[in-house]
């Protein structure tokens, strides 16, 4: 989280900016480069179109730093800007995905598996689980996975993600608990077949 | 109260976040005590989410950071300087 220094910083590189000392942009979005790539790669699981998307939100950001609010923090106000760059290069990969989903509706269920209780502790082992996980990720519907990315990537707070995204923070935290649970029914068998402790955990009646 | 195996599941994502009230912590707590399944559930999702975070030490593609300030600095200087804009 930032310190009000950081903030303060942040407001007078805008104003400098916004007063025609352009170069002063760079300083300003120089600590969000991670995060926003990181957002576009969650949402495109690909290194090249991430980056394009990365790039282009950085660049609209500048152009449309004069709408820019100083009652939003700036990193949510840019981090939406890549998510909505992110979305439209999705949409055009894949005309059919849709983000309607009834946030009313039923609950998710989870896998009912006793047998994946630890974590890996080899290397290899956890990059082969994560990359199950991003596999995963990717089949989520879109409201969930943004919830998801926003909340456990970008460790934004219920608040910052609710603001991103422009729904209430109920509709945070239901869509990431039932992203979580999705999460879990999908991976959990997958896991579970791999898991050592397998052996010793059987249960009669599964 | 005595909560069953689904009340437990819709408050799985709260008790990981340590948001939920004083009492429903406690049932939770007390039922998860004795259901194998359901604290299976919970750990198999921590563990998710733990392997998720994980990701968040990634390395940047080399050479990243460049191309996106040489990338910047040219819509810098093609586009006209950004105004602030009345709302």
């Amino acid at each position: 989280m930032q310190s009000q220094d950081n903030e303060r910083d942040e407001a007078g590189l805008i104003a400098e900016v916004l007063a025609g000392k352009t170069d002063a942009f760079h300083d300003l979005v120089r600590p969000y480069e991670r995060s926003v790539y990181l957002m576009a790669l969650s949402m495109l699981r690909n290194e090249a179109e991430a980056e394009d998307v990365a790039q282009e939100a950085f660049i609209k950001a500048y152009r449309n730093l004069g709408r820019f609010r100083s009652e939003a923090r700036f990193s949510t106000w840019l981090i939406a800007i890549a998510l909505n760059e992110a979305r439209a290069r999705l949409r055009r990969k894949e005309p059919a995905l849709t983000d309607s989903i009834d946030d009313q509706d039923g609950s998710v269920v989870p896998a009912q598996l006793t047998d994946w209780r630890e974590i890996p502790s080899e290397s290899l082992e956890r990059a082969e689980i994560r990359s199950l996980i991003r596999r995963a990720l990717e089949s989520l519907p879109l409201a969930y996975r943004e919830v998801f990315v926003l909340r456990e990537l970008e460790q934004r707070n219920v608040k910052e993600t609710a603001e991103t995204l422009g729904i209430t923070s109920a509709s945070v935290k239901m869509r990431l608990h039932r992203a979580r649970i999705m999460l879990q029914k999908q991976l959990a068998p997958q896991l579970a077949s791999t898991s050592p402790l397998k052996r010793g955990r059987r249960f009669p009646w599964f | 109260m005595v909560l069953n195996c689904r009340h437990v599941w819709e408050y799985i994502s709260g008790y990981l976040d340590n948001t939920l009230d004083e009492q429903t912590r406690i049932d939770v707590e007390r039922h998860l005590e004795h259901c194998e399944i359901c604290s299976a559930i919970l750990d198999s999702t921590r563990n998710i989410l733990i392997l998720t975070a994980d990701d968040r030490v990634f390395e940047l593609p080399v050479g990243y950071s460049e191309r996106l300030h040489a990338r910047l600095k040219e819509a810098i200087l093609e586009s006209p300087p950004p105004k602030l804009e009345s709302s």
